[in-house]
């Protein structure tokens, strides 16, 4: 019984985890653009499209703990996740700024901010979406033992 | 500790940290804008800026503004009261973020008529016909010419003038500058270079006081 408990409380820990990360990423965005007022390009869009209701349903799923936020929660964080690898490829210019989609407005590949050098923007919400797949897989892989 | 607690008191410390960021940001904005102002004071104000109010006036109200922006017109008369509220003491400054499409046609039409000496006069047609020419979605700035008349100019003229290559530059220099003090939205004030610490009226109205107080 006790160990049973442990074994949830480890698995809250881990959905825990993920919704903080979702929630900074969330917040952090939204300084981005409300307050510095950097205008998000289309990419970054379809970034927070994926992003902002993680923040959400991990939210319920922690409230009463239900594991099976984990089977709604990764196609979305995956999905966030191909976006972010794009733009990031296309930020550090891997791929050729010829084949961007957003030829207007704001450009998605022209860098607006670098922290300590090398954190730019895409790679923060590379990081996180990163970081919330693999906590989801880990947690996915011990409720299924 | 139940886990329902540990994820309020998470969520509401981190929307906590996030205000305290802001705070934090707009601090250093402010200080950074106002250092800013005592040391290159022509970003706010150059040679041909257009200025209207007293010589002696010791507040520079900066706008920022595109004729096409309706919040530049809205803002218009306020400025105007504020004016005449401290006679004197206010000097409005016009600069051009012309972001609008069609914008910078109205920005050339502006600065020809300051050969014929009816700058405000044209600005007021601009913005009080605004509706016509410069509607989001279908602007049509050529619709200002059946307006241009009732600000007394001759439009011959203005059609010849408004191809002076000194505009540009004039256009090129305002948006310079406007992208220096990182005005992104029109109208952006600035106040012997503070900038408002958000965006209104009432914003605006006590920047100017605190300014008005500190310097008579």
């Amino acid at each position: 019984m006790t160990n049973l408990d442990q074994k949830t409380n480890a698995n809250w820990t881990i959905i825990f985890i993920c919704w903080i990360i979702a929630f900074v990423s969330t917040l952090g965005s939204l300084f981005f653009s409300e307050i510095m007022e950097l205008a998000p390009c289309s990419l970054c869009w379809y970034q927070r499209i994926f992003m902002f209701p993680l923040v959400i349903m991990f939210f319920v799923g922690l409230f009463s703990f239900d594991k099976s936020i984990i089977k709604y929660a990764l196609p979305i964080a995956i999905i966030g996740w191909g976006f972010a690898f794009y733009h990031y490829l296309l930020y550090s210019g891997f791929i050729p700024e010829n084949l961007q989609p957003c030829s207007q407005g704001i450009s998605c590949s022209e860098t607006y901010l670098d922290l300590f050098g090398f954190l730019t923007i895409p790679l923060l919400s590379l990081i996180s979406f990163t970081i919330i797949i693999a906590l989801l897989f880990v947690s996915k892989r011990r409720l299924s033992k | 500790m139940k886990k329902q607690y540990i994820v309020l008191l998470t969520g509401i410390c981190l929307i906590l940290l996030f205000v305290f960021g802001v705070y934090l940001y707009k601090n250093h904005q402010i200080k950074k804008y106002g250092f800013m102002a005592q040391k290159n004071a022509s970003t706010f104000i150059r040679e041909y800026s257009q200025t209207l109010g007293s010589e002696d006036a010791k507040i520079y109200l900066v706008k920022f503004t595109d004729p096409g922006c309706e919040t530049c017109s809205k803002f218009h008369p306020f400025v105007k009261k504020l004016m005449s509220i401290y006679q004197n003491k206010i000097k409005l400054v016009i600069r051009y973020a012309p972001f609008h499409k069609g914008a910078d046609e109205m920005v050339k039409i502006l600065e020809a008529s300051r050969k014929q000496g009816k700058y405000w006069e044209t600005l007021e047609v601009m913005y009080e016909s605004q509706g016509y020419w410069a509607s989001h979605h279908d602007p049509q700035p050529q619709r200002i010419w059946k307006f241009l008349p009732k600000a007394g100019l001759d439009l011959e003229k203005i059609r010849v003038d408004m191809n002076d290559p000194e505009i540009e530059k004039i256009i090129k220099q305002d948006m310079a500058d406007a992208k220096t003090l990182n005005v992104t939205k029109t109208p952006g004030f600035f106040v012997n270079g503070r900038p408002l610490p958000s965006f209104g009226y009432n914003q605006l109205q006590e920047v100017v006081e605190s300014e008005i107080i500190a310097n008579y």
